[in-house]
């Protein structure tokens, strides 16, 4: 069926750069337009409030808030690279055993008295490896990726019970890879005498600067190009409120022990993939294919070497997810990794990435593996049982997702 | 009988966010009359009939519908249904893998109890086909069928209902002459049958000759609506009602000539299905000359997109078994768009939607797609010099949207075809092949697109024109190629052909095969 709504009015004159208008207006303007982005921000604080409130503040207590940042780092570098793949229209199921698999080969090393430094290239390497088997099944034999990586989940799973059978749970005494999910970074020297970790506090500010920076930037080139923005005083607010967020956290950091290892590589691979997507050819075609695939193909975009990519990145990052989570549990065992790749999808969709393809920001997963995580940290706190926690998180998935399809069919 | 209405449409006004799609619309189908719709696009024919079918109910626009004296009030396309009107829509809605007589009885099934009686199915089936000249074995999958026999199944599933008012939104867009002429002689024969048919349709030589009355659509509102069984009319009238204004020359003049340097050319080309190892191109040859239209006319099937797929790169399932391709003289073989755009071949698509445009991207990114190399400085897209770009593409060649950051799937049909040819500017290529450059667009749009041709090719690019609107290709081509059957049946300069001299060797085949 044609679309003819908007003809008229788009095709009708220049519309006039941004017109005044109320504050008011303006903010529900935002709430409306964005409102998938803001719902799950508004979710994240109502977790919080809630287990707050229900945990008599044993929730926000540094303690354990540091120990979330730990526990979604891995679920936080599956759901970055799901959300490549939820992008362009694939999903792959077997993440959460590659990540189990890989693990317990890095465990079984470590074990061996292997030194970390070889342990995790080959690790990493083994994660590519797999990707370039499941890249190659979906992208030159053409099976699809829900059979490919449904198969790859019993594949790998059968791995991991298979290498930890002689042994069960691996021990991990390794003391340089426990520091992965357990450790934080140095401090300055000159930080011994505060009563706050320093370093932690100057990337905090660094960070606030450099956002406040990129974000003004972005905004003067909107300008320049007479592109909507917000209002100043919007834009403020919103400038000022990321800030405090940014600040509150590393200050909780640095009263605690300092900022973790974790929430730094998770940093760093979400840097590098925000980039990718945002900044790069690359990234272009990965919203090109997922937008329209056939109109990628012949805008002379070699799909099938994308997407190919794009499962090596997956299982790439799924056994650094191995890593992170070995390195917390000091330890591999049979049923790691059980139930990974819901939290990974689930984090995506809440972040904000289209059902249909197309669309999503790795950013924005990060906060979706937030709440999700916030989740299921809380949960353990209150001893909620693990039967209903399922049933809660599947309850909280096909929501978001049931969301994402009513708002989007708005647009 | 001239008072006789089968449907009167009173004062209806239906708004979308920020745009008033009908304003106030008045709109009567006299009993047994083909009442032909026609307007730009946007102009509200289609919104026209969804609020007539039901699929914006009642509630959702303002205005009364009178069917046989009775007001109506449609909640859903059943509603409409039950009242004995149909839409036939320009994408047809057939199940390929399903057989000609569960098409038509689809969702009407014919029932013993619970249980689905196939032999009174299969004899009905037969009994409609009839009536619209499908002449089949009902039991044949509809996936065999070409796009025109295609919509005679779709007919025959409106007629199955008993249906009183048939509504074909742009029926032959898709069709070929042939097929077009069939599709009008079965309206003319339904009309016999005293079934009322309300006809959307851009093609104004079409609407003249099987219009009863025409109504002229623009910007939402009821411009004329002329008894063309009592006054003479002609197309100028009609398209001065669209667009509000004459429009001298259909095809612009160009300022340049061809050269004689060949840029392109085809050699024995010829390509067969990889699975079934049946031919679809045969041994064609064909030359294009620096700053050279050519044409490509042929009916639906000839190959025509085929041969512009093959030579560009993109060939799922196909195998080039023979031929050479020269670019600038040089031998070559494309194995992916990629290579064809490198070597400055480009090609819009016929299904701007389907396969050229990323709608849920805005106008620069779908501008920058294909010519992103030229905007990497290191890793990074210069997103600064993309809106430049696309800014330049926007003036020079007006595609009215209001800014470059506007999703592509928002814009007017004309529009959006403008973003899908200016996107392969980008590329810069020697040779732009053009796939039905004008289907769907209005007459204005039209102007625009053959203009935007002819300062290419001022500026030394060559184009290869596929069309199947043969007034088109003549008006625009230096040279034409007429093609059926999978190669080239004859090649003809401008000046000396003919509607006729094409028609003929279009139809130089053997009986048309049924796939």
């Amino acid at each position: 069926m044609k679309t003819q709504k908007a003809n008229a009015s788009v095709s009708r004159a220049q519309q006039p750069p941004q017109a005044q208008q109320s504050l008011g207006a303006e903010v529900a303007a935002l709430l409306r337009e964005n409102i998938r982005e803001y719902a799950m921000y508004i979710a994240l604080v109502v977790i919080f409030i809630t287990f707050t409130i229900a945990t008599q503040g044993l929730f926000v207590s540094p303690r354990n808030l540091v120990n979330l940042v730990n526990q979604t780092g891995y679920v936080a570098v599956l759901a970055i690279g799901m959300t490549l793949i939820l992008i362009i229209r694939h999903i792959d199921l077997s993440v959460g055993f590659v990540a189990g698999f890989t693990g317990a080969v890095a465990a079984l090393l470590l074990m061996n008295g292997w030194n970390v430094w070889l342990v995790i290239p080959i690790v990493l390497l083994c994660g590519i490896v797999i990707g370039i088997y499941q890249g190659f099944l979906v992208t030159v034999i053409g099976v699809p990726a829900f059979v490919t990586t449904l198969a790859g989940m019993f594949i790998f799973r059968g791995l991991l019970s298979w290498v930890t059978a002689g042994t069960g749970t691996i021990i991990v005494r390794d003391r340089t890879f426990l520091q992965f999910s357990n450790g934080y970074i140095p401090d300055l020297p000159w930080g011994a005498s505060l009563s706050f970790h320093l370093l932690t506090m100057l990337i905090g500010l660094v960070l606030v600067a450099f956002m406040v920076a990129t974000q003004v930037r972005a905004r003067r080139s909107l300008q320049r190009y007479n592109f909507k923005t917000t209002s100043p005083v919007v834009f403020g607010a919103q400038l000022v409120f990321a800030s405090a967020l940014i600040l509150g956290g590393t200050w909780i950091m640095a009263t605690y022990r300092g900022l973790p290892w974790t929430a730094v590589i998770v940093a760093c691979v979400l840097a590098i993939y925000h980039f990718l997507l945002t900044k790069t050819r690359f990234g272009r075609h990965i919203y090109a294919i997922g937008g329209n695939p056939e109109a990628a193909e012949l805008s002379g975009i070699k799909v099938r070497r994308v997407t190919f990519l794009v499962f090596c990145s997956m299982s790439l990052l799924a056994s650094l997810a191995g890593i992170l989570y070995t390195s917390r549990l000091a330890s591999a065992t049979p049923t790691a990794g059980l139930g990974f790749e819901l939290d990974a999808i689930a984090s995506s969709y809440i972040g904000g990435v289209s059902v249909s393809g197309g669309i999503g920001r790795v950013t924005n997963t990060i906060v979706g593996a937030l709440v999700i995580m916030s989740l299921t940290n809380g949960m353990n706190l209150l001893g909620v049982d693990i039967s209903f926690q399922y049933m809660i998180k599947g309850l909280i998935f096909v929501i978001a997702v049931a969301f994402d399809i009513i708002t989007g069919s708005r647009r | 009988m001239a008072g006789d209405f089968i449907l009167e449409m009173r004062s209806i006004t239906k708004e979308f966010p920020g745009v008033k799609a009908l304003d106030n619309v008045a709109f009567q189908v006299r009993r047994g009359e083909i009442h032909c719709l026609v307007g730009e696009n946007g102009a509200g024919k289609s919104t026209l009939m969804k609020i007539l079918s039901g699929v914006y109910p009642v509630g959702t626009f303002e205005g009364e519908i009178i069917l046989n004296g009775q007001p109506q009030q449609f909640r859903s396309i059943g509603d409409s249904t039950l009242c004995g009107i149909a839409i036939i829509y320009q994408e047809l809605a057939v199940f390929p893998e399903l057989t000609i007589y569960e098409n038509i009885f689809v969702g009407n099934e014919i029932t013993e109890g619970m249980v689905i009686d196939w032999n009174e199915t299969i004899v009905r089936a037969a009994e409609v086909m009839r009536r619209v000249g499908l002449n089949m074995d009902p039991a044949t999958k509809v996936k065999h069928l070409s796009v025109g026999q295609r919509q005679l199944v779709e007919i025959a599933k409106a007629l199955s209902k008993d249906v009183q008012l048939l509504i074909l939104d742009e029926p032959t867009a898709a069709l070929n002459d042939d097929d077009s002429e069939n599709l009008l002689n079965l309206l003319r024969d339904l009309k016999e049958q005293g079934v009322t048919s309300i006809m959307i349709s851009h093609k104004l030589k079409e609407v003249l000759a099987i219009a009863d009355t025409i109504t002229v659509l623009r910007d939402g509102k009821v411009i004329k609506s002329m008894d063309a069984r009592e006054q003479k009319i002609t197309e100028q009238d009609i398209i001065r009602y669209m667009v509000g204004r004459e429009i001298e020359n259909i095809y612009p003049a160009r300022k340049s000539s061809p050269s004689k340097e060949v840029v392109f050319e085809l050699r024995n080309w010829s390509v067969v299905d990889r699975e079934t190892r049946r031919e679809i191109l045969h041994k064609v040859n064909l030359k294009v000359h620096k700053g050279e239209i050519v044409g490509i006319a042929g009916l639906m099937g000839a190959g025509r997109t085929e041969l512009a797929m093959s030579l560009f790169g993109n060939v799922p399932g196909y195998e080039i078994t023979e031929g050479e391709m020269l670019v600038k003289g040089r031998p070559m073989r494309f194995r992916h768009p990629y290579d064809a755009i490198e070597n400055g071949v480009a090609y819009a698509t016929e299904d701007r939607k389907g396969k050229g445009l990323i709608l849920i991207q805005d106008v620069k990114f779908n501008i920058s797609i294909a010519g992103l190399k030229r905007l990497v400085r290191g890793l990074v897209v210069n997103e600064n010099e993309e809106i430049a770009v696309a800014n330049r593409f926007k003036e020079a060649f007006d595609i009215r949207t209001p800014s470059v950051q506007t999703l592509v799937g928002t814009l007017s049909g004309g529009n959006q075809q403008k973003t899908a040819v200016v996107k392969w500017l980008y590329t810069e290529p020697d040779l732009l092949i053009l796939d039905e450059p004008t289907r769907g667009i209005d007459v204005g749009a039209k102007f625009e697109i053959y203009t935007l041709m002819n300062q290419l090719v001022e500026q030394g690019m060559s184009i290869i024109m596929i069309s199947s609107e043969l007034l088109e290709v003549l008006g625009m081509s230096d040279r034409i190629y007429v093609m059926a059957e999978g190669t080239i049946t004859g090649e003809l300069p401008a000046e000396e052909a003919t509607e006729e001299t094409v028609m003929a060797m279009a139809t130089r085949t053997r009986e048309v095969p049924v796939r």
